[in-house]
Order: structure tokens, then sequence, then C-alpha cells
């Protein structure tokens, strides 16, 4: 189990205080300066020994990502933090941004310093109307204590700004950011060119998750080494994770990378509800990734490597956890609708394809279908799969591939039962 | 996408307050000259929060204007976004409540029904005085307090259908109810109470200015010891010591990857520092040791481990056999075109034919053992035939198959 020294967010539940002064008690803004007197590339390098791999879904390293940021470039760079943070089963980022904010504007200096940025701006989705002031309260407090900002105490102008969307999940994706930013529909551009070379205003941007960025300042305290100890090999470090559905306490909490997914529940959720035996399905990484079977979950750890082996992912660590109570059906037909409604509409085989699935699905749930169909529709999965300008294609076609891979027999005697049904009211 | 239009009704004009028009002057001015645009949605957000709750189609105009944009883009923005209200809301509250599959099985669909009966069987529209409405919203992002619903900027958590209709009782006597978990937990602890975060010395300062040890150590001995020195949580828990000597620790030995499997050298050295513990406290035997001392004891052992780790990797679990190789291409003709294999290039195709392979059924017979003499033959080689399934591919493609690309196909899976 991962000792509570070795967790980085220390106020994630809101207990203590969560102003400047008490953050500064925990140890956020200690020897930021330090660090930044040492150099953009030894943040970078320091970033890319921990092995932190971002913890926005995709599990890109970081500090690959930041050294891709030109070193000298006439545009001006930016930093764009992603707290868009729309998938169904992740709310992480919400605890990072109303309790451990400073942890985050921390780490925001030290990202733009490395990768010579002045500006950043962070991006928090429209319903975190709250979070969003706590995070405003924080970066105020940061600016007054002269910490950020022109002529600064740590000697890196540095402006920080809060930015808000307004209800779409694709402005998750990082080309549909910078598009929303700039005060357009939040549709995903094609790359290349990728944002690292024209991204915000057409100058060079990096876009990297909350969590990502707030755990920078503790990896620099700490060294690489000791992030890159905990967890597995190229799965190193720390992790928030967020288990929600049927388990006996749902919540966030912070554990090593590669923690048995059963001694997580166990540990912190006080097991499945009803217990293991009750187990159909979990998700392990939240709604875009393919589910996972009970008999997978008992053995599987929590890391890229090892659920991107059962053809699943990591995700953003957001296990959706589903007993046998579970219409199995049923919530991967909510899921194809979320994909339906939140489709920008810019590829054809997504915009038509989340609608198509997602009627599809309606009738599986009933049962009203052919069996022919279940191939008919893992099939046009895999024609929206890969097609797309964005992964939102892809999202959208996983959870449904992972039901027909996983749950094939429920589908097929839903249809059975149905024509048994209608078939003896025909007779009668 | 959803469906989205605007209000057949709408007032006749919009004006921003004083104060809220002050508000977006500062907050145009977080943008870049030029890219005032950047601002649309907060400043449509701030004046759909001033007329009640929905966006009037003048405040578009307005907003657009404030912007210097076209009007059209206004309303691709307004009706793209899904938080923007295009009908009115009820005047005392609007009810979110988030359907998506984390909310959905621990019972939204009994909040929806509770909306329909009390308020209006369809979303978006009011009950019969205007004072209620509701929608269903996709994922609030508070899934681990599900079910949820949001009204205004507040969310109400971990509900149940009797709750909500209290809910919507309050809310109609024009009380705000208390936000966040209706059953009085914490943000998102376990409702039991924290499992992590009991340390208090986490919270009495004492972690202030631990990692400068660190640095004072590399700079008092900056001779040939590694860069990288102690992760402060080793030495300074007395519960993580514990842990090391015990072995349950993560960083321990005890539990570091067996057999081949490559060591990360971040790793090594934790492990090392963790050794250390153990050895301080035998050569030490209670006094402090100086930091010369220290840094020998450390560099002996992360040497000793790397050459143990080393030692494990020089034994294969396989050992390497040469497989059949041929002087040149059979019965003098052309040799098979190795480059097909997906992540085999011309380079790599030359290497093979000096090796003497010719053929996709040559590589297709290989044998594990076969593999690992091959993957000696050539430098950082290791594990690549496998991970690309050169076998499973030169099987296909001695079989007449043949792919889209002259790159090869991707092997699935």
């Amino acid at each position: 189990m991962l000792h509570d020294r070795d967790r980085i967010f220390r106020n994630i539940y809101g207990f203590h205080d969560v102003s400047l002064k008490g953050a500064q008690s925990r140890g956020v803004w200690d020897g930021t300066k330090f660090f930044i007197d040492k150099g953009h590339d030894y943040i970078i390098d320091e970033v890319k020994k921990s092995g932190l791999r971002g913890r926005g879904g995709a599990g890109f390293p970081t500090g690959l990502k930041w050294s891709f940021m030109p070193k000298a470039d006439a545009r001006p760079s930016y930093l764009v933090i992603n707290a868009d943070e729309s998938e169904p089963g992740s709310c992480k980022d919400r605890e990072i941004l109303r309790h451990d904010a400073h942890l985050l504007v921390e780490g925001a200096l030290l990202a733009s310093f490395a990768m010579r940025a002045h500006v950043s701006y962070i991006y928090v989705r429209g319903e975190y109307i709250r979070e969003r002031e706590a995070l405003q309260r924080a970066i105020d407090e940061a600016y007054a204590a002269k910490f950020i900002g022109k002529n600064n105490i740590h000697g890196w102008d540095f402006d920080l700004y809060v930015h808000h969307g307004a209800g779409a999940y694709i402005c998750g994706e990082e080309t549909a950011m910078l598009e929303s930013l700039e005060g357009k529909k939040g549709q995903p551009r094609l790359k290349p060119p990728f944002p690292a070379n024209v991204g915000l205003y057409g100058a060079p941007t990096t876009i990297n998750n909350v969590e990502s960025i707030a755990v920078t300042g503790e990896i620099l305290r700490r060294g690489s080494a000791w992030f890159a100890a905990l967890g597995k090999p190229n799965n190193t470090g720390t992790k928030l994770f967020q288990i929600s559905g049927h388990v006996e306490r749902p919540c966030v909490v912070e554990e090593e990378m590669g923690i048995p997914l059963k001694e997580l529940i166990d540990r912190h959720c006080g097991g499945i509800r009803g217990g293991w035996d009750n187990l159909l399905a979990v998700i392990p990484g939240g709604s875009s990734v393919r589910c996972i079977t009970a008999e997978q979950a008992e053995a599987v750890t929590m890391d890229f490597d090892a659920l991107g082996k059962l053809g699943s992912g990591l995700g953003t660590a957001a296990v959706i956890v589903m007993d046998k109570s579970t219409d199995i059906i049923a919530a991967i037909r909510r899921i194809a609708y979320f994909y339906k409604h939140e489709s920008c509409g810019q590829c054809t085989p997504c915009r038509e394809g989340t609608g198509w699935m997602w009627r599809v699905m309606e009738r599986l749930e009933r049962g009203e279908a052919e069996l022919r169909e279940i191939d008919l529709l893992l099939d046009v999965t895999k024609q929206i799969e890969g097609h797309t300008i964005c992964a939102l294609g892809d999202a959208a076609a996983w959870p449904i591939q992972g039901l027909i891979k996983n749950f094939r027999p429920v589908i097929e005697k839903r249809i059975e039962d149905y024509k048994a049904k209608h078939a003896r009211v025909a007779a009668e | 996408m959803a469906v989205r239009r605007l209000n057949p009704e709408q007032p006749a004009q919009f004006a921003f307050t004083a104060e809220n028009l002050a508000w977006a002057r500062e907050t145009i001015a977080k943008y870049p000259e030029g890219k005032q645009a950047s601002a649309i949605i907060p400043l449509m957000w701030r004046a759909q929060e001033q007329a009640g709750g929905w966006l009037p189609e003048p405040a578009i105009r307005l907003v657009c204007d404030m912007l210097g944009m076209a009007h059209i883009r206004g309303m691709e923005i307004a009706t793209f976004y899904t938080m923007f209200q295009l009908s009115p809301v009820g005047s005392k509250a609007h009810i979110q409540v988030c359907g998506t599959t984390p909310c959905m099985l621990r019972g939204s669909g009994d909040l929806i029904s509770v909306c329909k009966k009390r308020i209006n069987e369809h979303a978006h529209e009011t009950n019969a005085d205007g004072t209620l409405s509701w929608e269903e919203v996709e994922c609030i992002g508070v899934c681990a307090n599900a079910p949820v619903v949001q009204v205004n900027k507040d969310t109400y958590e971990d509900l149940t259908a009797e709750q909500l209709d209290k809910l919507l009782d309050a809310f109609l006597a024009g009380r705000q109810p208390k936000p966040g978990s209706q059953i009085g937990r914490t943000a998102s602890c376990p409702s039991s109470g924290p499992t992590s975060l009991t340390d208090s010395t986490l919270y009495d300062g004492s972690t202030i200015g631990a990692w400068k040890k660190r640095f004072e150590e590399s700079s008092a001995d900056a001779g040939e010891q590694p860069k990288e020195t102690t992760p402060p949580s080793a030495l300074a828990s007395p519960a993580h010591k514990e842990q090391v000597a015990t072995g349950t620790s993560p960083a321990s030995p005890a539990n570091a990857p067996s057999g081949a499997a490559p060591l990360h050298p971040a790793a090594l050295t934790a492990m090392a520092n963790a050794g250390l513990v153990k050895e301080l406290e035998a050569r030490g035997d209670g006094k402090p040791l100086s930091a010369g001392e220290l840094d020998k004891i450390k560099s002996d052992m992360i040497r000793d481990r790397a050459i143990a780790a080393a030692g494990e990797q020089a034994a294969p679990a396989t050992a390497a056999v040469q497989p059949e190789l041929l002087k040149e291409p059979r019965g003098g003709g052309a040799p098979d075109d190795l480059s097909l294999i997906w992540g085999v290039a011309d380079k790599i195709a030359e290497k093979l034919h000096a090796m003497g392979i010719w053929h996709f059924d040559q590589i297709a017979k290989w044998t594990p053992e076969n593999v690992a003499w091959f993957e000696s033959q050539l430098d950082g080689f290791k594990g690549r035939v496998t991970r690309d399934k050169w076998i499973e591919q030169s099987q296909k493609l001695a079989s007449g198959w043949r792919p889209e690309s002259k790159a090869g196909e991707k092997p699935k899976g």
C-alpha cells in the first residue's frame, strides 16, 4: 500500500485549509525558485526521468511532450491545461481544482517555465462553477503573494488565466479545446500540424491534463527517482483513482500505479456491493474503454500496460463497477447515447455512426433485433474506429466492442427471449 | 449531436448591467490583442446568468457585437454548447439530472421519474407556474458521488428520490438547500471515513524543506557518486522504514521485479536507498554517519544491485539456437521481399540477407530458441520479433497473402 508520505495530493478531500497558507504548510510552493534556477532543461529532464505518463487518458510521456516545444521561436509559447474533465466516471480534476489548487498553480508555473511559456490558460469545463471559483481564488492568492505575474519572486514572468467551456465533452480533445479557446465551436483540428508547432492562436502550444501538471512540483522536490520507484516500470508514480458504481463506498483516492484492482476496491471502497461473487463487469478507465469481465477484474493491475493487454485501457483511471443486478446492455446503451449526444458532427462516420449505433443498442436492449445484427453492429464499430479526425469515434466504438466481446451470449439471449415472447403472442 | 433551436418568443433587447460590463472588459483583456473572440463563452455565460438562466437571442447578438464577430458565429456557439439554455427555465430552479452510466448505476432513473412527476413530463419545459424545469444532462463529473443533480452553480450529491423530493420542496419555498453530499460525507472521501491521508505529520509542517537534503548531499561530495540520491520517503518515515524492513514496501528489494524483467535505473537507485535504511542501522549503530560514509554505502549498494540485475538479464530464459540459414536464395532465384513484414525495413532486410535469411518460410519456422539467437545477433532487438509478430506475419506471407501497403500490415493486438 502506498504510504501517506508518498501521496502528492494531501488535501484531496478538502479536510484541511485550501488557502495559500494551508497549501504551504503541506509543502506546496516549497523550493519552487530553486528548481526554476536550475533551468528549463533540468525540469524537463527530471519529468522525463520520472517516467510520468499523461494523466488525461492517452498516457503519452509528459516530459517527452514538453521537449517537443521549440526552444527559440519568434511566436509566444502557450501552456493550456485541460480541466475539461467530462469522461463519464472521471471526477479527479474536480478535487484538485477545489482542494489542492495550489499544486496546480505551482505546477503551471514550473511547466510553463520549462517550456518557455509566459502565459497559460486553464480550460475548466462549464459545469465546474464552484471549482472554477476555487481555482480563481488560488490564482489570486498566488498573484498577491507575487508567486506568479509580472516581476514575480521566481524571476519568470508568468500569467495564468482561467477559461471555461459550456458543456461540450469534445472540448477535452486537445485541438477542439484550442478551437473552443479561440472562440469557436469545439471541432478538432487535423494533425499535423501538431499543437507544439501550430497551436493556440497559431503559436507553439502544449496541452496537459490537470493531474499531470499538478504532480510536477512534487516530482522535482522528491526527485524523479522517487516517482519512478513507485508503481511499475513504464507505469510509474501515483495516480488518482475514481471508483464509482456498485461498490460499497465509492470514492476518489490516490494510489500507486499498478495496484491490483481488487486491492484498490477492497481497501478503499469496502469491496463490491454483495461481494466479489456478485461482480458482473468493470469499466476500468472511464466510459470510452472496453469493459472487462469479473474474472479479469480479479486479477488485473491498474496500469496502462496491464489493462492495454486485456484490450481495455487505464484511461483516466475512472473505475465503473457493475454488479450482477446491472443490465449491461442498458449500461452500454447509455454510453452509446452519450457519444451520440457529444459528437461534434464534423466527421461523417462519427456523426452518423454514433446515432446509428445508439439506435441499434436501444433495440438490442429490448431484444428487438436479429442475431445477425450483432455482427453488423460490430462491423460498423470497426468502420467508425480510426476513421475520424479525433478519437471520439474510437471512444464511441470501444464500449460496444467490449460489450459484444464479453457479453455476446447476454445479447443473444435477450433477442431469443424477445422472439419467444412475441411468437407466443402471435400464436395466441 | 443534439438538435437545439432558439425559443420562438424572444425579448426585444438585452443589455449588460454596468457591473457585468466592467467584468466583461476585464475578461476580454485576458486574451491577446485581436483575439477577443476567445471571450465569447464567458461573456455569453454571464449574459445567461443575468437573463435568468437562459440565453435570449438579442444577448447573442450583443455579445457578438462587443467582440467584433459575425452574429452567425455567436449562433454557432450558442447552439453547439449545451449549457446555453435556448428557452426559459424554471424561475426558482432548473434541475439538471445526470443520467450517464455511473449515475444510472446508482439510481438516476428514480431521480428522473421524480422530475417527470413533479415538474413536467418533458425535459426543458417548465411546470404549470413556471417555477421549476428539468433536463437530463451528460456526465456532470461527480461520478464518485452519484447520483447527482446540478442546480445553478451547485451540485447535490449521493441523492435518493426522497431527498430530491425534499430538495424540490425547498427550492419551491425559496430556500437554498445545502449543496454537496446529502448523506453527510465530505467530498469524495469514502463514506466510512478516510482510508488514506491519516498521517498527521503531513500537516504539521515537518515536510517543509525535506527536499533540500537531496541537494545538500550531492553538493557536499560531488565526486564519483551517482547523481540521484535518497528519496525522502525512505528515510523520513518510521512507518516506511518498518515496511522496508518487513519487505512490504513497494520500493524494497523483496518486492522488486524478479526474473529477466529489465529494471528501471531509477528503480535500482530507489531499491538501493531502501536497503540503505537497514545498512545504516547496522553500521551506524545509532551514531550519525558523515556524508562521505553515506555516499560510500549508497554507491556500493547501487553498484551491487546493478550487477545483480544485469546478471539476471544476462541469463535469458530461452537458450539461443541457430535457425536454418541459406547461403543464397533457393534455386538461385530472387529472395522474398522481406520488407513486407511490418516492422522490417530495407536496412533490416539487408541484415537478414547477410545472415542467410532469404525467405518468409524460413522465419515462419522459427522456434523461440531461434528468435533468441536472432535477437542476440543484432543490437537493440530484444523482444521486437515477438512484439511485431514476425513469425505469424511470415506464416501469412509464406502462404501467398500480400498486404496492401509496401510497409506491411500492422499485426493486430
